[in-house]
């Protein structure tokens, strides 16, 4: 049973297609492991096979974990939200049916921040995630609850969505792999939107394999999604072994101010290992990526704050019981519906669109993200990839930031620039700091992501870095 | 009203709303529906489920670029949707997708009235009042009907280059002729096709600066919107006039009473929070795109008006008649072609007595043909069928349709012989002597009664001119 | 919450120490245009399924209370 539950998602996959295991043997022993998730990291469990699971596709009916903010068909798709709770879509998102078209079989929803809008999954309607590292500290966000079921061994893989590091930050935290791909190169249809300029889905793995894998199935072009654009290349499955030409531009504004010192300790010894394996280091700077923290807090819950204008109780979703008169249904609906986090980048984003205050903050945080994007472009021709940490600390304490929204935005001062620059980032777990993982973030061009997963394979195969034992 | 209120001249610009006649709708592949059943025409995008996306609808851009071009605009390089933010129960998404500062169209002009701009946007949902209040508390329920969501919209806004109420009808159905002639559109105002707001303010005569505006909307007939236009025109004037200003506001004309109301509505001092459509990128319209819209515009409007005065010797105040009534236009073309009648005559008969007779209908509502009424006109050109009688013979073919020849004998309505005349001219001159007696005498216009006595026993079928010219003969023979 | 907002708003107004005149702003990261949709009408979904989901539903549609006069 544990050799069962130790392949990974393409290991398994192999398996099944030569017949060595049998595809329901594998779901039901995940699903077992699921439905007994003491982590909160599930929100939903599918009580029987994915009828559109295939053995025969590559993804071979290998269970996947999948977001709660995904559609899919008849199952619960709350968005970890009150506000639709027991929603069951008409639909199913585009990424889980590529996925699905794959041979995948969907296991579960995972828990997740309300609306994808926190880094440590506290902000749920249906509760927080624990980290399987440390039950007392927090997972990350807003994919916590992918992130976790990954790293305690409770689901293969996972799916997840990025907007200001929501793939990335959990899969640091919890010591798994976390990929946002470059913006369109997975279609946004059925991925209930927070922040539509920035949201992307991508793969929460064990390995930099299993996250190439995952990509290259859920990618794509789509005709219901006018932003979606896909790859030029097929995305490839990584076999690099060395760094040998490759330059890693380290920004001083990314890897100083701010990281904990164990962190620190991790990535100095990571930038080494990549010098071991024949990588040229050089330093770069990103001027405006300080300003990250502050454009995406104005743009994402700008945009965000209009996507969640849908929720008003007519068609879909809760309705509140007591109004009386329009306006007060309105009202009411969403005053018991959303979260706290959720109400303050609601009026974080009517604020920064309003008459007046548009060009002071929308506008200038447009522009931000222009210089940050061309500081990127800057970079790029002089370096291939650039490398930080993925977060300033590790896991911390449930509870710890959750009376300073500043400082829990602040988790997200590295991942954020990629998102407003549409490029790619990968996170990989490259090293462990007061017993808790450290992942280290390599960021390329937009559509670099096979340059991305080989480098990230190589130094995985040197870091070495072992995950929570799947007995545990 | 003082005199100084009189010295006040209007200002009136028209913001004009018209649904295109594409397939399905803006941004999902619903088709458009025309008074169906509730709610059978949508699918999870028009209904604003949780992560459904838009997607443009390529004829709507195609539509909207044929109508930028029609009206002389100059199309922007590029242009892109934004986000008009605002909560309403007809609006499923909590926004509307339509365009703000980079619209598809801006600066053109149709006749005499400037194109401020063109875009492109999403028509709102309906909202029906409910049978019954069931589980909502307090007042009343309504239902909301999402089978117009969605539908493309063109808005196009003029400059404020109208100046009275009447100018004001003339253009728009200038402009309405010229969108049915594109067919991009049914513009059918009664249904909502074509929907006029009308911005109203007045100012000293012949300054240039602004006044105040109010909004007067959704006037859903070309009367209607003449006569909104009108009222507001007289309250603001009254308001100077009494010492007042004129306040800016939304206002609804009432067409049964006359009168006036503020609007308190969603379209009331709002924000709307305007910002760039995520989710739709941008439409810059290619070479193709704009060659294949001129080349999809037939003959407008204005084109027609100097074709028909150039190539027709059709008089210009009924060439334009025919161009801002394209039905009309039509009619009289066809008319042309089916019998090779004088153009003129053609023109005078339908421009005067067809359009008498066919009061607030369209042509093809009624059963006349055109070929009909040229072979009619023909029949009093060739002196065959006097033109009283032929007055009559129109009102026939209007009504039940038929061809002129065969009504004409069935109604014995032929011309009055030579000797018929003669012998109801004498009748007449016999039973109104003293009439004879006054001409004799110099009253000349006493030959009236003497001319209505005759046609009134020709019933019409005798030439009012020969009538008289024979009776004076007799008279002064 | 008041509070907390403003303190968020401090820091995000240190984007007003930057020169941003020359510009431009970002309002799309992808560079596509014109992806446009053949205008091919698809299937509605059957009114049932429309409304299943309406917490009040009736006459066909979703109900709401009358918005104010």
């Amino acid at each position: 049973m544990s050799e069962l539950l130790s392949f990974t998602g393409a290991q398994a996959a192999a398996r099944i297609r030569a017949g060595d295991i049998s595809a329901a043997e594998l779901f039901d022993a995940y699903r077992e492991r699921a439905a007994a998730d003491d982590l909160n990291a599930f929100l939903w469990v599918a009580d029987a096979q994915d009828e559109h699971a295939n053995a025969a596709g590559p993804l071979a009916a290998v269970p996947l974990a999948v977001k709660d903010l995904f559609c899919v068909e008849g199952v619960p798709s709350m968005a970890g939200s009150r506000i639709l709770a027991g929603y069951r879509p008409p639909y199913t998102s585009t990424a889980v049916a590529n996925l699905r078209a794959a041979g995948a079989a969907v296991l579960g929803k995972t828990n997740m921040d309300e609306f994808a809008m926190g880094s440590s999954n506290e902000n749920s309607g249906y509760g927080p995630v624990l980290n399987p590292w440390d039950r007392s500290r927090v997972p990350g966000g807003s994919s916590g609850g992918s992130a976790a079921a990954v790293a305690a061994g409770l689901a293969p893989w996972a799916i997840g969505t990025d907007t200001g590091g929501s793939i990335r930050q959990p899969a640091s935290l919890c010591g798994v792999v976390g990929l946002k791909p470059t913006y369109g190169a997975v279609s946004r249809y059925g991925m209930i939107a927070f922040a539509s300029s920035l949201d992307q889905a991508g793969p929460l793995t064990r390995d930099v394999t299993d996250a190439a894998l995952l990509l290259r199935h859920m990618s794509g072009r789509d005709s219901c999604d006018s932003t979606s654009i896909g790859y030029p290349d097929e995305i490839e499955l990584p076999t690099t072994d060395r760094l040998d030409g490759m330059v890693f531009g380290v920004p001083p504004e990314l890897s100083a101010e701010g990281i904990e010192p164990g962190v620190r300790e991790v990535f100095e010894a990571n930038l080494t290992t990549i010098e071991e394996l024949g990588g040229r280091l050089e330093q770069v700077s990103l001027p405006h990526s300080p300003h990250g923290i502050s454009a995406y807090y104005v743009i994402a819950p700008a945009e965000a704050s209009a996507n969640l204008a849908r929720y008003d109780g007519v068609r879909f979703g809760h309705r509140s019981d007591s109004y009386d008169g329009l306006t007060e249904l309105y009202e009411a609906t969403r005053a018991e519906g959303f979260g706290t986090e959720v109400k303050r980048r609601i009026m974080l984003g009517t604020f920064a669109l309003s008459s007046g205050y548009y060009e002071a903050y929308y506008g200038r945080a447009q522009k931000v993200r222009t210089k940050i994007a061309d500081d990127f472009r800057s970079a790029f021709e002089r370096v291939d990839l650039i490398v930080t940490p993925t977060s300033p600390s590790v896991a911390f304490p449930l509870g710890a930031k959750t009376s300073d929204p500043l400082a829990m935005y602040m988790n997200d001062y590295c991942t954020v620039p990629m998102p407003l620059a549409g490029i790619p980032a990968i996170s990989i777990p490259s090293g462990i700091s007061e017993g808790l993982p450290v992942g280290l973030q390599l960021a390329g061009p937009a559509f670099s992501e096979n340059k991305i997963l080989n480098a990230a394979y190589a130094l995985e195969q040197v870091l070495g870095f072992e995950g929570i034992p799947v007995a545990a | 009203m003082s005199t100084t209120a009189h010295s006040y001249e209007p200002v009136i610009g028209l913001e004009i709303h018209v649904q295109l006649k594409t397939r399905t709708k803006m941004f999902c592949g619903c088709a458009l529906s025309f008074g169906d059943d509730p709610n059978i025409h949508t699918c999870p995008i028009c209904l604003g489920h949780p992560g459904t996306l838009p997607v443009t609808n390529a004829e709507a851009v195609h539509f909207g670029l044929m109508i930028a071009l029609a009206l002389g605009c100059e199309v922007a390089p590029r242009s892109i949707f934004h986000r008009k933010n605002y909560f309403y129960p007809d609006l499923p998404k909590g926004y509307q997708i339509s365009q703000y500062d980079i619209p598809l169209a801006t600066g053109g002009r149709l006749g005499d009235v400037r194109i401020h701009r063109v875009h492109l946007e999403e028509d709102a949902a309906k909202l029906v009042h409910a049978s019954t209040s069931g589980r909502i508390y307090g007042a009343e329920a309504s239902v909301v009907d999402f089978n117009r969501g969605g539908t493309p919209l063109v808005e196009i806004v003029t400059e404020p280059d109208i100046h009275s109420p009447q100018q004001a009808e003339d253009w728009l159905r200038l402009l309405r002729a010229t969108l049915r002639q594109t067919g991009v559109s049914d513009v059918n105002m009664e249904e909502g096709s074509l929907r006029a707001d009308g911005n109203v303010s007045i100012r000293p005569a012949g300054e240039a600066s602004l006044g105040t505006k109010t909004e007067l909307k959704n006037m859903n007939s070309f009367r209607f919107l003449r006569r909104g236009l009108e009222a507001e025109i007289e309250r603001q004037q009254r308001t100077v006039a009494d010492g007042g200003q004129v306040e800016q506001e939304t206002l609804h004309f009432d067409p049964v009473s006359g009168s006036l109301s503020s609007l308190r509505s969603k379209e009331e001092a709002h924000d709307y929070r305007y910002f760039p459509e995520p989710d739709l990128v941008p439409v810059a319209p290619t070479e193709a795109m704009l060659r294949r819209a001129r080349e999809a515009l037939p003959e407008l409007p204005l084109e027609r008006s100097a074709r028909l005065e150039r190539e027709l010797g059709v008089p210009a105040e009924q060439a334009r008649q025919f161009a801002y009534n394209s039905e009309l236009g039509d009619f009289f073309e066809a008319a042309v072609a089916a019998d090779s009648a004088d153009a003129r005559t053609l023109a005078n008969w339908i421009a005067n007595d067809l359009v008498a007779q066919l009061g607030d209908h369209r042509p093809e509502e009624t059963k006349i043909e055109p070929g009909a009424l040229a072979r009619l006109v023909g029949m009093v050109n060739g002196g065959e069928l006097a033109a009283n009688a032929a007055k009559e013979v129109l009102g026939v073919l209007v009504k039940d349709g038929g061809d002129p020849a065969t009504i004409v004998a069935e109604r014995g309505l032929g011309k009055a012989g030579a000797d018929e005349l003669e012998q109801i001219v004498e009748q007449a001159l016999a039973d109104n002597a003293d009439a004879v007696e006054k001409i004799r005498n110099g009253n000349d216009k006493a030959i009236g009664a003497i001319v209505g006595a005759v046609m009134r026993a020709t019933k019409g079928r005798a030439d009012g001119g020969q009538v008289q010219r024979i009776i004076r003969e007799r008279i002064h023979a | 919450m008041s509070s907390e907002l403003s303190g968020i708003l401090d820091h995000i107004e240190k984007i007003n120490e930057l020169d941003l005149d020359d510009v431009a702003p970002t309002s799309h990261v992808v560079t596509l245009e014109n992806v446009l949709r053949p205008d091919e009408p698809r299937p509605s979904w059957p009114r049932e399924r429309v409304l299943e989901a309406a917490p009040d539903a009736g006459d066909g549609g979703f109900r709401v209370p009358s918005p104010g006069g």
